[in-house]
């Protein structure tokens, strides 16, 4: 499209904007200007279409458009001969015109009265309307004024019925609904004929606001009903008017959903989605905020007839019935309420947040995304509770293992978990309900119904003082991980990972804005990191216990290592004034661990506790005064010690020298006549199959004798630098490499720096 | 890295206080659970129902027609936006709902002439205490299509809903909730459903059955045997259930009402209150007397009912009272389970 048709676009587009901002004076523009023959100027429309050869052809059409809409205009002429001929061509010229490009409200206005007036044929003013599409938008006024045909009576049934699907269908691009509000009286009243009926009702549904709403209309409707039995579309008009005056109308609905209106606007389909595109420019992207499936499976419950989770519906009644004892300034406000119905995006919920109307039953808030945003940010404790309420008795009623022979709804109850966690992530927060859900069925749980989803909700558990919630859910934990397969215990340490990893943003966040607090020991910040080094303490119990029933099994030591993956970092990562070290019944088997992946993930953890301390370290010096939360010298003393071991085995081929005494006689059993320098780089067995490959490479020919102690370590080092990088095994690999390790070295210097 | 001090100020949010000074209603709810959860779930002794606490001004036709029906129990989360003044719309728009939902499909005009009629009254001085909201009575009766008997209704179906001592709960709501967590529903299930989901609807509640178990039902035993009664109406009856194949076997164990009362005397101690030490004390005598006659451990088996000339439970959640002056007495035991179920 060349620049000069672009400017001309959206010239148009504002002119078709300022068109339906006011529309009388433009139109007799339009008329003035066609007198003038200036057809060029005032047609011009549907360029929005990139059209390849537009030029003269296009021209050449609207001309034709103009001449068509001229005869249309003057209707027909009664003397010519060929007169059918003449109809027939200018039919075709508005068609065509029509379903290429739409026609202006211009075009629109004049031949919607045409077609109304009943000046030609029946068959002709169906033909008319069936091209009524419009470029872009209608004007409402030429809407009232076709509707004002209607009441001359001179249009035929179909053309009626016609006209009615033709306003459904096109609702959505008409430019104001004030005017045709106004005639809400009239539209009711076609509801008589039979024929026209269930279009009206669709027209209806699309108009009715909450002041349409009338007792008499009710009753009108229900007389109706009365008449005419179960019809879709009364069903549709009055369940809306329940919906706006619940006082007035009760309404119950198959279980199915039906279709209410038959599908009116299909003569218009891939006419209106051109149009629509033309308006919108391309198809906006779908919501991406809503959480799960809106869908909801029949279950056979009497109570909750649809699902676990209700329906989301604005909350009618209650607000209705206290309408009497209102005061006004109350009643004026209520009027404004934004239906829930309507929220689809989150710019209308930050539009609306102050008057939104809030669901009848506040489950539903749990399968929209918009509405979890909201309860996130209102201060009103009643919502809170509200959810609290129907939350736990939700989970008690359907949990499996609370009462026998509920087992059948197995993926039911699971799924529902999978909804709650997915809420609970979307809102970085754990819902009180599930952490008293926790208390009372951990008990009972026997560790392999809904395995992952409840676990999750362990993981989701708010922050709280641990001793207090150490009874209640993680002894009972304790003893299914400890009685339980592998496999589970990695799932509950990778779900006590979580937990840290929840406890650790919200204390990060919420710590640091009150400085000083005086209230009861628990609030403050030594409190709460008491509670953090507790729980990492008992993960850390948990895991080397855990390690010597499973003999040290690798898979179990890589989800121990993750766990403290977490743990290094938090001084640095969450601001947070914590190291807690591991238990040596974790650093030793990962030190002297046959996996070299292990031994990776070890020399990472280290590196980056170094990196905790040192800042802490730093810290200290810089703050001069004492606080509360200088790191004993013991932490220090700790990482010594460890760093020590490790550099002594890996490097210095010095291993064990301090506080270690190996019986001579059980060392000459082994075999190893050079124990201590078996575990450096070059020998240690994890990384065996790097030092042999490395050989090979460096000494092709010698095939037979592979003696390790000619590997120099430098270069061996960088080789099997390469090597890791290259393997791409695990995916720590690309985070880190055994150059940290070096970065520990030498360890004197490291030493003195850690001195306490 | 950022120095510790220098770490940004974060926008206050005031959850995490509120969480450890336990202020808002939510905390105290909290509380209570883990409070539950963690100690025995019952307090270790109760007061003996004591001689009617009904208050003067309550209507002793509609006691009398609580008493000696069958009424199924419910627990009730508290009524959201529930008000006392409004039960008369309750009324038509209840009734609306039960004509719509009876024919499935059709919409009905709200206070139109349906061949039901819903009545919503409330049951003065039901109540434990001055705090605790005023009961309430919802009746679905059959309107009779021949005018000249409209004053007759029948009555289909009753449900009320009360609170006798309910503090524990009413601590932790705020005042845009009413709690009356005990429902008791006579009539057809259906109905009962129906008129559940309505309150579910339009109050944000959540009915639960109540079931009573074991444990409470000797309780109940013992409490209600405690009672001091003028004369005796019905013998004192349990009912174990021994689960056995294919068809499970039912052991009925009556007792004459002043031999329990007389075995409970020699064993209870502190005037005026039940203690779980005396609860077990009791139901240990009765399991020795009838392991000497009959040789059957009834420990091992599991106690499904319970009938006294006060009032008799079934595990199911049924209950039946008898006697008008210890009414609120045995409301007062069953709200508390209900508070326990709903916590």
């Amino acid at each position: 499209m060349s620049p000069q048709k672009r400017v001309k676009n959206s010239q148009v587009q504002k002119r078709t904007s300022q068109v339906s901002g006011n529309y009388p004076t433009h139109l007799l523009a339009w008329e003035e200007k066609e007198d003038l023959n200036d057809s060029k100027y005032s047609l011009k429309r549907g360029q929005n279409n990139p059209v390849e050869d537009y030029g003269h052809a296009d021209d050449q059409a609207e001309d034709a458009l103009q001449i068509a809409v001229r005869y249309f205009e003057k209707g027909p002429v009664k003397t010519s001969q060929n007169k059918d001929k003449i109809l027939e061509k200018h039919l075709k010229t508005v068609e065509n015109v029509a379903l290429k490009n739409g026609l202006a409200p211009e075009g629109i206005d004049i031949l919607l009265n045409v077609a109304l007036s009943g000046k030609f044929g029946s068959a002709v003013n169906t033909r008319i309307l069936k091209c009524m599409i419009p470029t872009t938008l209608i004007s409402e006024h030429s809407v009232v004024k076709a509707v004002s045909w209607l009441c001359v009576g001179k249009c035929s049934g179909s053309t009626k019925v016609l006209f009615y699907r033709w306003l459904v269908a096109m609702f959505d691009f008409i430019d104001h609904k004030e005017e045709i509000n106004l005639l809400y009286g009239f539209f009711f009243a076609s509801l008589q004929d039979d024929a026209l009926c269930p279009y009206a009702c669709h027209l209806l549904y699309l108009l009715t606001k909450k002041e349409n709403v009338k007792p008499f209309r009710v009753r009108k409707l229900l007389d109706l009903q009365a008449k005419m039995g179960m019809q879709p579309h009364l069903q549709a008009l009055l369940s809306l008017y329940k919906f706006f005056a619940p006082t007035l109308i009760s309404v119950s609905l198959p279980a199915r959903k039906k279709i209410y209106f038959k599908n009116s606007e299909n003569l218009w389909k891939t006419a209106l989605l051109a149009v629509k595109q033309r308006n919108q420019g391309p198809p906006p992207e779908p919501l991406k905020l809503m959480l799960g499936p809106a869908k909801v499976r029949p279950v056979k419950r009497k109570w909750n007839s649809y699902s676990v989770i209700p329906v989301l519906n604005s909350s009618g009644c209650s607000k209705e019935c206290g309408k009497k004892g209102m005061i006004l300034s109350n009643y004026l406000s209520s009027r404004e309420l934004f239906p829930l119905e309507q929220l689809k995006s989150f710019p209308q919920l930050l539009k609306n947040i102050h008057c939104l109307e809030l669901p009848s039953q506040m489950g539903a808030v749990l399968n929209n995304s918009l509405l979890l945003h909201y309860i996130n940010c209102v201060k009103d404790e009643s919502i809170l509770l509200r959810l609290y309420h129907w939350l736990s008795q939700t989970l008690q009623e359907e949990c499996i293992w609370y009462k026998v022979n509920n087992f059948e709804h197995e993926k039911e109850f699971a799924n529902f978990l999978a909804t709650i966690n997915r809420a609970q992530c979307f809102l970085q927060e754990g819902f009180y309900s599930c952490e008293t859900f926790l208390y009372k069925s951990l008990p009972l749980w026997d560790g392999f119904c809904c395995r992952s989803q409840f676990l999750q909700l362990v993981s989701w558990i708010p922050f709280n003082s641990f001793s207090e919630v150490k009874p209640l859910v993680f002894d009972h934990l304790a003893q299914l991980f400890f009685t339980s397969t592998i496999y589970f215990k990695s799932s509950v340490l990778q779900s006590l990972k979580e937990l840290l990893q929840n406890w650790l943003l919200w204390l990060s966040v919420d710590i640091h804005m009150k400085p000083v607090m005086n209230s009861p020991l628990e609030t403050t910040l030594g409190g709460s990191m008491n509670s953090v080094s507790e729980l990492i303490h008992y993960v850390g119990w948990l895991s080397t216990t855990a390690m010597r029933l499973e003999s040290n099994s690798t898979f179990l030591l890589h989800f121990i290592l993750d766990f403290y993956e977490k743990v290094c970092d938090i001084y640095i990562n969450y601001n947070l004034p914590l190291v807690v070290l591991f238990p040596p019944g974790i650093f030793y088997p990962a030190l002297l661990s046959l996996d070299s992946s292990i031994l990776n993930q070890l020399c990472y953890i280290m590196h980056r506790y170094r990196k905790n301390l040192t800042a802490a370290k730093k810290n200290e010096l810089v703050q001069k005064t004492k606080s509360e939360f200088n790191f004993s010298s013991k932490t220090y003393q700790e990482f010594n010690h460890y760093l020590t071991a490790m550099v002594g085995c890996l490097w210095t081929s010095k291993p064990f020298q301090k506080g270690f005494y190996i019986d001579p006689d059980v060392l000459e059993k082994t075999g190893v006549a050079e124990y201590k320098n078996s575990l450096n780089l070059v020998h240690h067995p994890a990384l065996l199959s790097y030092a042999v490959s490395f050989l090979l490479r460096e000494w092709p020919e010698e095939r037979t004798t592979v003696n390790m102690s000619s590997i120099r370590v430098n270069k061996f080092i960088f080789i099997m630098f390469q090597e890791f990088t290259i393997a791409l095994f695990y995916r720590k690999i690309c985070t880190f490499t055994f150059l940290p390790v070096l970065s520990l070295l030498p360890p004197q210097n490291q030493s003195e720096m850690f001195a306490s | 890295m950022d120095s510790y001090e220098s770490a940004p100020q974060h926008i206050a949010s005031s959850r995490l206080k509120d969480y450890f000074i336990g202020a808002t209603p939510l905390q105290k709810r909290l509380e209570s659970v883990r409070k539950q959860t963690s100690f025995v779930p019952t307090p270790p002794r109760r007061k003996i129902p004591q001689c009617s606490q009904l208050q003067e001004d309550n209507d002793p036709q509609k006691v009398a027609f609580l008493l000696h029906k069958q009424w199924t129990l419910y627990s009730l989360t508290p009524l959201y936006k529930f008000s006392y003044t409004n039960l008369k719309e309750y009324a038509s728009l209840l009734s609306a709902f039960i004509a719509a939902e009876k024919q499935k499909g059709l919409a009905v005009e709200v206070g139109e002439d349906f061949n039901i009629k819903v009545t919503f009254s409330t049951l003065l001085g039901m109540k434990g205490t001055q705090r605790d909201p005023e009961a309430f009575l919802v009746q679905i009766l059959s309107k009779s299509q021949l005018p000249s008997e409209n004053r007759e209704h029948k009555v289909l179906w009753t449900g009320w809903f009360c609170c006798i001592f309910g503090d524990s709960l009413l601590e932790t709501v705020s005042e845009d909730f009413t709690c009356v967590p005990l429902f008791l529903a006579n009539g057809a299930e259906t109905n009962t459903a129906i008129v559940g989901t309505w309150f579910q609807k339009t109050f944000d509640c959540y009915f639960s059955p109540l079931a009573i178990n074991a444990f409470n039902l000797s309780w109940m035993a013992a409490m209600w045997t405690a009672c001091k009664m003028d004369q005796y109406m019905a013998a004192t009856e349990f009912l174990w259930s021994v689960p056995c194949s294919p068809q499970s076997l039912d052991i009925s164990y009556a007792i004459h009402p002043e031999d329990a009362k007389a075995l409970w005397d020699s064993v209870h101690k502190t005037p005026g209150e039940v203690t779980q030490e005396e609860v077990d004390l009791f139901m240990d005598c009765l399991y020795s007397h009838f392991h000497r006659h009959f040789k059957i451990h009834l420990s091992a088996t599991r106690l499904v009912r319970v009938s006294t000339s006060v009032a008799s439970a079934h595990t199911d959640g049924k209950i039946k009272i008898l006697c008008h002056k210890y009414l609120i007495g045995v409301l007062a035991y069953l709200t508390e389970l209900a508070i326990f179920q709903i916590d």
